[in-house]
This record gives C-alpha cells, sequence and structure tokens, in this order.
C-alpha cells in the first residue's frame, strides 16, 4: 500500500522524467526462488481477472472503433449515410459528423461562438475552471486547516460530497439555483440574490452562466479529493525547511508559493491529470441537472444522447473515440508515471 | 502574556474566517436538502427552507395586515368568510394571495389605507389560512420518505390518501407498498442487490491477480502490468455500445448478471494496481518460511496473502462500493426502468418532474444515506485507497 509519502515521492520532476531515457523494466519484487513453480500457475491466479477484463475493456474497445465506421446500427459502412450535395467524409462519416456537427463554419465568428457552445467548447470550460478550482480551493484548504484545532472535522465536511452521488448532488444544487417566481424564491442563490435587492437568474437555463454554474457543483463535489491528496503530501514537507524560511523573516505567502508549491509540485501534476481525466468522463451531473439542455453539452454526455437517445451507433462510438483520442495523452502519462515509480523503487 | 495570546488569536482569525466560510458553504445545500425533505409539502413550495430557522408566527402577519377587518376568526365578513376552506383554496399561495389583495373593491382598494404585505408575510398568511386559521402543528414531517419509498405520485400523501381510500391503483395500503416498483424502497433492494456482488467479485479476482503480479513469476508480467496501468483510465464510454447490443443478443440485459460483470471488468484494472502495490510490501522472508514449511502457493494464498491484505481489502471494497452505488451511467444502460436503481430513479424523477421537491429531496437523502455511514465509518481506510491509486475508470 502507498503511503502519502510514496504519492508525493519527489524524487523526479515531471520534466526529468520526460527526459530520461526509457527505463529498463525492473521486475516489481524480486520472487523467491523457493516459490517458483510450475509456468502455467500464475496463469491460473491470472485467469479471471484477465478474461474479464478483456471482455469488458479490451474487446469492447476495438469493437468500438470498428463500429464507429459504421451506420446507424452497425449493418453497413458510414459512407452509406452519406447525402448528395452534403459534406462527406467517406468512411469517417461519423467523424465528421462527431466533429463539425455542432459548428457553424458560415463566417469565423459564428464559428468562434458556436465553437463555444459546442459539447468541445463547454468540455474545454470545464477542463479550465474544474480543474482550476478544485486544485485551488483543495491546495489553499490543505494549507489552512493545517493551522486549526478542528482540522479533522473541516476536512471531513470538505470531503463528504466524495460520498454523495452525482445523482444526488444534481438534486441538492438544482434546489439551491431553483428559479422560482418574482415574489417567492424556495432556491437559495435566487432568494440571498433578491434579498439583496438583485433580480432572480435562471441559473440553469441562462447561457452561458449554466455551465459555469455547473462546474461550480463539479468543484463542490471533488474539491475534498484535491485536497486529502495534497494534504497528504503537504505533510511529507520537512519542517526544518519551513521553520527555517520562517526564522530568515520569509513571509506565509512566500513560504507557500517558494518552498511548499515547488516540493509538492509532483503531487500537483498527479492531482491535475487526474482531475482532467475525471473532467473528460463527467456525465452524471450535466445529465440530470440539464440534460445537455441550453448549450451546457458536453463530450460525454453527446455520446450518451446519440447512442441511447437518438439511437445512433455509428455516431455515438464516433463521439466515444474522440473522447477517448483525448485521454490517450493522459494514459500515456500515468504509464509513463508508474514506469518512473517502479525504477525508484 | 494575555496579549500575546490576543495578538496569536488576530493573525489566526482570516484562517479561522476562510476555513468556517468555506465549511459553510460545503455544508448548506446539503443541510437544505436535509430540512427540505422534512417540511410539509405546501411548505416547501411556499417558503424557502431557511425560513424554518426562524420563529414561526404565522398568525402575526394576519393580525397586522387583515384582523381588523376580518376578524381575528377570520369570521366577520359573512361574504368573506376567511375561516371557509373552498374560498381559502383559491389562494393556495403568496402570488395568487397578493393578486386578489391588488384588487379593489366596490372601487375602493382592498387593503384601505394598511401597505400590501410583503411576498413572504403573504406566503405566511395563505399557509395560516389554509391551516384554518390555527399555527402550524409541526413544521416536519416524515410523510415525504414515505411518499418516496412507496413511489406515491398523488396530490396529497400517500397516508392521507389511504386514509380516505383514495390511493392511486398501484398502491394497495399495505406493507407491500415498499416494494412498489415505482418507489426507492425497491430502488434500495435493487441497489443493493447490484452494489455487493459489484464489490465482491472485483476484489477477490484481484486478490488473486494482485498476488500473482506480486509474488509469481511469469513472463511478460511487466508489460502486463504497465498495460493494466494505461487501462486504469479508459472511459466507461469506450466499451458501453458493444456490450449492450452483445448483451442484447444473449438476453443479459436488463439482469443484475450483466451489471455485476460489467463493474467486475471494469474495476478490475484499479483493483488489481491496489492489491499488487499492497502484497508487494509485505515482507518476503514471510513467504520464503511458509514454503520452507512445505506450503503451496495456494495455501499462502488463503492463509497468508488474504488475512494479511485486509486493509488493502477494505479500501478496495469501501471504493468499489461507492463507485458502484453511486454510478448512474451504467445501471441506466443495462438496467434502466425495469429493475431501477436508487440513482436512475432520481435521475427520473428530476427530468420527469413528476414529483415536487419534497419528494425528491427525501429520495435523494435516502440514497445518500448508506454512502454516507459506510463513508464516515471507514473514511480511513477510503483515504488510503485515494492516496494510493488516485485514478479510477
Amino acid at each position: 500500500m502507498a503511503t502519502p509519502q510514496d504519492i508525493s515521492k519527489p524524487a523526479t520532476t515531471p520534466e526529468i522524467a520526460v527526459r530520461r531515457k526509457p527505463v529498463k523494466a525492473p521486475s516489481a519484487a524480486p520472487v523467491p526462488e523457493i516459490m517458483k513453480q510450475g509456468p502455467l500457475v500464475p496463469w491460473l491466479y491470472l485467469l479471471p481477472a484477465l478474461v474479464v477484463m478483456a471482455f469488458f475493456i479490451v474487446y469492447p474497445m476495438i469493437n468500438t472503433i470498428g463500429l464507429s465506421f459504421q451506420n446507424r446500427d452497425g449493418t453497413a459502412s458510414a459512407a452509406t449515410t452519406c447525402r448528395e450535395g452534403q459534406p462527406c467524409w467517406g468512411v469517417f462519416e461519423n467523424y465528421r459528423y462527431a466533429l463539425t456537427a455542432e459548428f457553424n463554419t458560415s463566417s469565423p465568428g459564428a464559428f468562434w461562438n458556436s465553437f463555444w457552445s459546442s459539447s468541445y467548447g463547454n468540455t474545454i470550460k470545464w477542463i479550465i475552471v474544474m480543474v482550476f478550482g478544485t486544485v485551488s480551493v483543495g491546495l489553499a484548504f490543505a494549507v489552512l486547516a493545517d493551522r486549526v484545532k478542528y482540522e479533522a472535522l473541516a476536512k471531513a465536511i470538505l470531503f463528504m460530497p466524495m460520498a454523495i452521488s452525482f445523482v444526488g448532488a444534481g438534486v441538492i444544487w438544482k434546489f439551491v439555483y431553483d428559479y422560482g417566481t418574482q415574489q417567492n424564491q424556495i432556491g437559495l442563490l435566487n432568494s440571498i440574490i433578491t434579498s439583496l435587492g438583485g433580480r432572480p437568474v435562471a441559473w440553469l437555463s441562462t447561457t452561458p452562466i449554466n455551465t459555469y454554474m455547473i462546474i461550480l457543483v463539479g468543484i463542490w463535489i471533488w474539491s475534498g479529493f484535491c485536497m486529502t491528496i495534497l494534504a497528504a503530501a503537504l505533510k511529507s514537507v520537512p519542517d526544518e525547511i519551513l521553520e527555517a524560511a520562517r526564522v530568515d523573516g520569509a513571509t506565509e505567502w512566500t513560504v507557500f508559493w517558494k518552498i511548499m508549491v515547488p516540493i509538492i509540485l509532483p503531487t500537483i501534476t498527479v492531482v491535475v491529470t487526474t482531475m482532467v481525466i475525471n473532467v473528460l468522463k463527467l456525465f452524471d451531473l450535466v445529465y440530470v441537472m440539464t440534460g445537455g439542455n441550453f448549450q451546457t453539452d458536453v463530450i460525454a454526455n453527446r455520446m450518451y444522447t446519440e447512442m441511447y437517445k437518438n439511437f445512433n451507433v455509428g455516431r455515438g462510438t464516433a463521439v466515444a473515440v474522440v473522447l477517448v483520442l483525448a485521454i490517450i495523452p493522459f494514459i500515456y502519462y500515468n504509464v509513463r508515471r508508474f514506469l518512473e515509480q517502479e525504477a525508484t523503487r | 502574556m494575555n496579549k500575546d495570546r490576543i495578538n496569536k488569536l488576530l493573525n489566526q482569525l482570516p484562517t479561522h474566517v476562510i476555513i468556517i466560510l468555506t465549511m459553510i458553504i460545503w455544508i448548506v445545500p446539503t443541510l437544505g436538502l436535509l430540512v427540505t425533505s422534512l417540511r410539509p409539502p405546501e411548505a416547501v413550495g411556499s417558503s424557502g427552507w431557511w425560513t424554518v430557522f426562524a420563529p414561526q408566527n404565522a398568525s402575526g402577519p394576519y393580525a397586522t395586515y387583515c384582523a381588523d377587518c376580518h376578524g381575528v376568526d377570520g369570521k366577520a365578513l359573512p361574504q368573506a368568510d376567511l375561516s371557509n376552506p373552498e374560498l381559502i383554496a383559491k389562494y393556495p399561495r403568496s402570488l395568487q394571495l397578493l393578486a386578489m389583495l391588488r384588487k379593489p373593491i366596490n372601487g375602493q382598494p382592498h387593503m384601505g389605507d394598511h401597505p400590501l404585505p410583503s411576498a413572504q408575510e403573504a406566503a405566511d398568511i395563505a399557509t395560516y389560512l389554509r391551516q384554518g386559521g390555527q399555527e402550524a402543528a409541526s413544521q416536519f414531517t416524515i410523510n415525504n420518505y414515505i411518499d418516496a419509498l412507496v413511489g406515491y405520485r398523488g396530490q396529497d400523501t400517500y397516508r392521507a390518501d389511504c386514509a380516505a381510500g383514495t390511493q392511486p391503483p398501484d398502491l394497495k395500503c399495505n406493507l407491500s407498498d415498499i416494494l412498489n416498483p415505482r418507489g426507492m424502497g425497491r430502488a434500495f433492494v435493487n441497489s443493493l442487490l447490484v452494489t455487493l456482488p459489484a464489490t465482491f467479485l472485483p476484489i477477490l479476482f484481484a486478490a488473486f491477480a494482485g498476488y500473482a503480479f506480486a509474488w509469481l513469476d511469469f513472463k511478460g508480467r511487466f508489460l502486463l502490468f504497465a498495460l493494466l496501468v494505461g487501462l486504469q483510465v479508459v472511459p466507461l464510454q469506450m466499451t458501453l455500445v458493444p456490450i449492450s447490443r452483445f448483451y442484447a443478443q444473449i438476453g443479459l440485459n436488463g439482469t443484475f448478471l450483466g451489471v455485476w460483470l460489467f463493474h467486475t471488468g471494469f474495476g478490475m484494472p484499479y483493483a488489481i494496481y491496489l492489491m499488487r502495490n499492497f502484497l508487494g510490501t509485505l515482507p518476503k522472508d514471510l513467504f520464503e518460511s511458509a514454503y520452507l514449511d512445505g506450503a503451496s502457493h495456494w495455501t499462502a494464498f488463503r492463509q497468508l496473502v488474504i488475512p494479511l491484505a485486509m486493509p488493502a481489502i477494505a479500501s478496495l471494497g469501501i471504493f468499489q462500493f461507492l463507485w458502484v452505488w453511486n454510478d448512474l451511467l451504467v445501471s441506466l444502460v443495462f438496467l434502466g426502468g425495469t429493475t431501477p436503481v436508487m440513482t436512475y430513479q432520481i435521475s427520473n424523477m428530476v427530468t420527469s418532474l413528476g414529483s415536487g421537491w419534497q419528494v425528491l429531496t427525501a429520495a435523494a437523502f435516502l440514497s445518500m444515506l448508506l454512502p454516507m455511514i459506510v463513508f464516515f465509518s471507514l473514511q480511513r481506510y477510503f483515504v488510503r485507497g485515494m492516496l494510493a491509486g488516485a485514478v479510477k475508470g
């Protein structure tokens, strides 16, 4: 089991990790000579796991790629779905749909606007705002909570939404954002605004703020995750260094930016990549809160819509492949990081 | 001495303010959900949940604005007898009441020289009148939870309808209602039936595979494990379509078995990763001496590995449990409405808007109950598992 130190292991900074020559495959833990047995035994232990993974992850991935080049029920090539007089990418027709259907290319301005209200634009908003939000709230809270007596309680409260389903969180926040009548606000947010003399806002159907309002829910859910991992990393920062800096007259602000952040930078990178992956896959929140309407769609929800509402296998799988293409750099990074860890084990 | 302490306190003040403010922002929305789920429907629709913390005195606004003309008991004007339920039923909310108060009577303003009540006061007056001029007997009720459990979607409450014999046709007003397919009671059972095997199976398989990766020598051990690390981040969406097509062919759609297997397959990479890393840290001597005593791999696995791996199993268990319990996408695709789980049922209530906030909030709270208990009692293990893996498909 990895201890907190294991995660934050500052042995290699990411830059070094990238530049280093391919790591030689080390054996994970040397197996004692006496334990060596017949060549079949290990495979018996691996069999159940390998079978379910092959069947539920590897085979469907390959199959999904194949289906993305087919028509709406997977019976003929996607090229047959082209319409005359319309642009056509032949066998890549589903990808043409997945990549361009949401965009208005009549003018650069229209393209720009349609991009930022498309599922791609929204996913980019999600990545930027949510990752920045969760990491900064998590980091700030990890640093500050360390100094108060009720640290455990404070952290438990920030962490609590992790136990709540996205659906439950969606209900909780839909109620906070509720848009009542001019006289009667039962949603907390609009009630605060009207009591301050403002006008109530339909938070979830007013573009473009609605996307950001859903992202706030995401931040509410995931900040605790970032906080926990970053707090574990912060605990491994040697106290002597911090004390020495303080004795030398460094302000807390300097200590934070010049000492803490550089030391835990590898962990921050891990948290950021994990969050990006989580955001890319995020489906439930958008599904529950707006169903992707009012220009809040994201890639993961669009895949669901194409597949299970429009019943178009080809288009649904094409969107899924686009999603996985976006994630591939992170798969690469993940494996790379694993190899680094193993090498320094 | 004292001065020092005050100074320290002042220095710490911004920290406390930020932390406590954040804690409030984090806890208040959930608190609102809990409070709302315990309020009577008419109160939920007419006033914000936070008003339960304010001293409630509905007779106050009534006395201020209405008692002069209508009388303390509301019966002073025979044409406008405020104790008459039929008349009151026309003004269920502040909106209708205020509209009526703005209308002139016989050419005179309704309120005479009095100012109009505010929206909140009007809502209080409406509530007060609806309750027959009584102070609300109780601000809280558990009816919403009963309604949510049995899947009641009528106009009143399940208990009131059953007492009057006017319940919807799908309810029988006996204990069997708790398993009504539209209710959260049944969904709770379904969620449990999905979650328990879908938590147990991956742990079992991962323990086997983790042992092989940690303590058995075979060709391609490292390569296979590196591949597994990559598989951890493959999105669920990438595999849904072929599996649901295949399930449709062999009749596994809508069955528990299909969901168990799917969750097992998808939980595998992370579970093996965690298991192998944990088992790899066990001391080598332990296994060597077991072997010298003539133990086989199977004995070592059963009698050494499983008991020693309990902390990892606990981490994994709670992780997988929360993951499966809170999942919406997989149950939406493979189970749907035929065997609805809690998340499905709630998302359905949200999107179809079939019931009011009071039932929706009660249902949401019911679905959060078990994960909350698991989470707070086993938080230590959860955090450990998270720190060890940090990535989950």
